[in-house]
């Protein structure tokens, strides 16, 4: 090591307290890296990413097995598309410098001038990079969620490039109007903690509307159609409770009390809606199901999100009582009347359960709880429960009206549905060229000289003789 | 004792359950359904894992038994046609045989009465 002249180390040391007492005799809040609110956020960002593949196996188990890949697939490549976009595009949009309380401004395109260092207005104690990762996970698994309305009969490319243009056109002007700085809807004082609105009524209700416009299941009415596994599912169902401590509790941005409030409503409003959905499907149908348990448990982790840091524990448990009842309704009785085939109840879970959430905010929160939050109605402000019913109904409504025209101008490129054909063979095969089960036995098939040598967009389903075995 | 055939179809999986429809339609209570794999004029289909393409040439179907004897054959024969019958490749096969005796485990009922479904 080069040793110091006194004198450079003198100015060194000038250099260094300069700044220092200018900070110290001025503002006291200078944004500074705090080391455990920087661990948890980064942890927290993980677990939300976790969430996704844990959902594609928790649409998996409810596939027929003849689709699980396709199923899987829907979540899993959402994680690679949206990822991608949000560094370029996905996340100037919807926290970039706000133009007109509308959208981000693109001066972040590309992650520009995002670093590594606090970025006071989102969150003065981590790293902008970290802030960024973290809301970039709730950005990925929002359109997975609306993948179990389309599910068995979407076509692949057409899948892709919605995700990408609705991500891009509803996800992130809307993230940016109840998150961003200078948002409406958070200049209003509409409460949405974790995701109410952006991800779960999102998701939900234009999972409802492609689902009306796609069209039923072929044979839906007809032909039986169970899930295939339901362990996988149980799986999955875990892996996303598991990963919701990440979604709530890491949206307080740092390591403290708010944190700690989030994470146990989460957990019990999560165990209340088990509970209450097992027990409606007991009363009603004469037995408890584990497919009702852990869809109650999604609808609970679905209602407590908006209100997380902002309800007591007591509330939390009703807003998941609530919540396991009235998805099991809108399930198992609602959506049979109105014959419409959401076939993963994309639209049952969260959006029935986002919009109670929502709403419930606006009955439950408690400044005692948060301080940073508001009263709601049962604290006598029914102004709060008037402003999240709005906050609600200009999603649905926009949600809904931009699902519908991204469907309708995409239809005019792509196929919007695989044929009869194809929906009979199950889309592992017509999509991927794979099968999720059987890979041996009778059907393990004869290996071709390599695939470089097939063309595989030329391969006809019924494919040619087999080849020169190796 | 009356004449006794058997009939068996091979056909597509999603036709089961219209076929099982249509044959209790005519009063076909008994049968026997079986996943099976076979190929025909259907040639299958190319699967890739990690670059390595394998061509997969049996393909699911069901195959159907029932035993009739008072129900005309060929009325069994033309409801399977109204249901299973597309034109395309894959429809399957329908094959009729002979059957020499029958026995009701249950009662050791033997002969036509063993599959002839008792009238209350």
């Amino acid at each position: 090591m080069k040793k110091a002249t006194p004198f450079s180390t003198a100015l060194f040391l000038a250099a260094l307290t300069a700044p220092l007492t200018a900070l110290a005799s001025e503002a006291p809040a200078a944004p500074k890296i705090d080391t455990g609110d920087t661990a948890f956020v980064l942890i927290c960002a993980a677990l939300v990413m976790l969430m996704t593949p844990a959902l594609a196996l928790f649409y998996g188990g409810m596939a027929r097995s003849k689709n699980v890949l396709n199923t899987i697939m829907q979540s899993f490549f959402t994680v690679g598309v949206v990822s991608v976009q949000w560094a370029l595009v996905g996340y100037t949009l919807a926290f970039g410098p706000d133009i007109n309380h509308v959208i981000g401004a693109l001066d972040w395109l590309g992650l520009k001038t995002v670093d590594g260092q606090p970025f006071a207005d989102y969150s003065a104690t981590i790293p902008h990079y970290a802030f960024m990762i973290f809301q970039g996970m709730f950005a990925i698994i929002t359109p997975a969620l609306i993948s179990g309305a389309f599910a068995e009969r979407m076509r692949f490319p057409f899948f892709a490039a919605f995700v990408l243009v609705w991500t891009t056109l509803v996800y992130d002007p809307v993230a940016h109007w109840v998150w961003g700085v200078g948002g409406w809807m958070r200049e209003m004082g509409i409460l949405d903690f974790a995701g109410g609105t952006v991800v779960h009524i999102l998701s939900g209700v234009s999972g409802l509307v492609i689902a009306l416009m796609i069209g039923k299941r072929k044979g839906w009415g007809s032909q039986a159609m169970v899930p295939h596994h339901l362990p996988m599912t149980v799986l999955g169902a875990s892996l996303l409770w598991f990963g919701w401590f990440g979604f709530n509790a890491g949206s307080a941005l740092g390591a403290n009390d708010v944190a700690a409030t989030a994470f146990i409503t989460t957990h019990f409003a999560a165990a209340a809606a088990t509970v209450s959905w097992a027990v409606a499907e007991w009363l009603v149908h004469g037995k408890p199901t584990v497919l009702g348990a852990v869809s109650g448990c999604i609808a609970g982790l679905v209602a407590i999100t908006p209100g997380a840091g902002f309800v007591a524990p007591l509330p939390a448990v009703i807003i998941g009582l609530v919540a396991g009842v009235l998805c099991f309704y809108f399930v198992t009785v609602l959506k049979t009347k109105l014959g419409y085939d959401d076939a993963l109840d994309a639209f049952g879970v969260h959006g029935v359960g986002g919009t109670w959430g929502a709403v419930a905010v606006g009955i439950f929160a408690s400044k005692s709880v948060n301080g940073a939050g508001a009263d709601g109605l049962l604290a006598g402000n029914p102004e709060q429960l008037y402003l999240q019913v709005l906050g609600v109904a200009v999603s649905w409504v926009f949600a809904a009206v931009m699902t519908f025209l991204i469907v309708k101008v995409l239809s005019c490129f792509l196929k919007l549905r695989v044929d009869d054909a194809q929906e009979v063979q199950g889309l592992d095969l017509a999509e991927h060229g794979e099968r999720g089960y059987v890979s041996d036995g009778m059907m393990a098939g004869s290996p071709l000289a390599s695939a470089s040598e097939i063309s595989l967009a030329a391969a006809p389903l019924a494919a040619t003789k087999p080849a020169n075995n190796i | 004792m009356k004449k006794m055939t058997k009939i068996e179809i091979i056909t597509r999986p999603d036709k089961l359950e219209p076929l099982k429809d249509a044959l209790v339609s005519i009063g076909v209570a008994g049968m026997t359904v079986t996943q099976v794999y076979g190929c025909g004029l259907t040639r299958g289909h190319l699967e890739v894992y990690r670059g390595q393409a394998y061509n997969v040439n049996l393909v699911p179907k069901i195959k159907l038994e029932t035993v009739v004897c008072e129900i005309p054959v060929d009325t069994v024969l033309e409801t399977a046609k109204k249901v299973l019958q597309t034109g395309q490749v894959g429809d399957g096969k329908i094959f009729v045989y002979p059957i020499e005796n029958a026995v009701r485990i249950r009662t050791w009922e033997v002969g036509d009465v063993a599959i002839i479904d008792p009238k209350e």
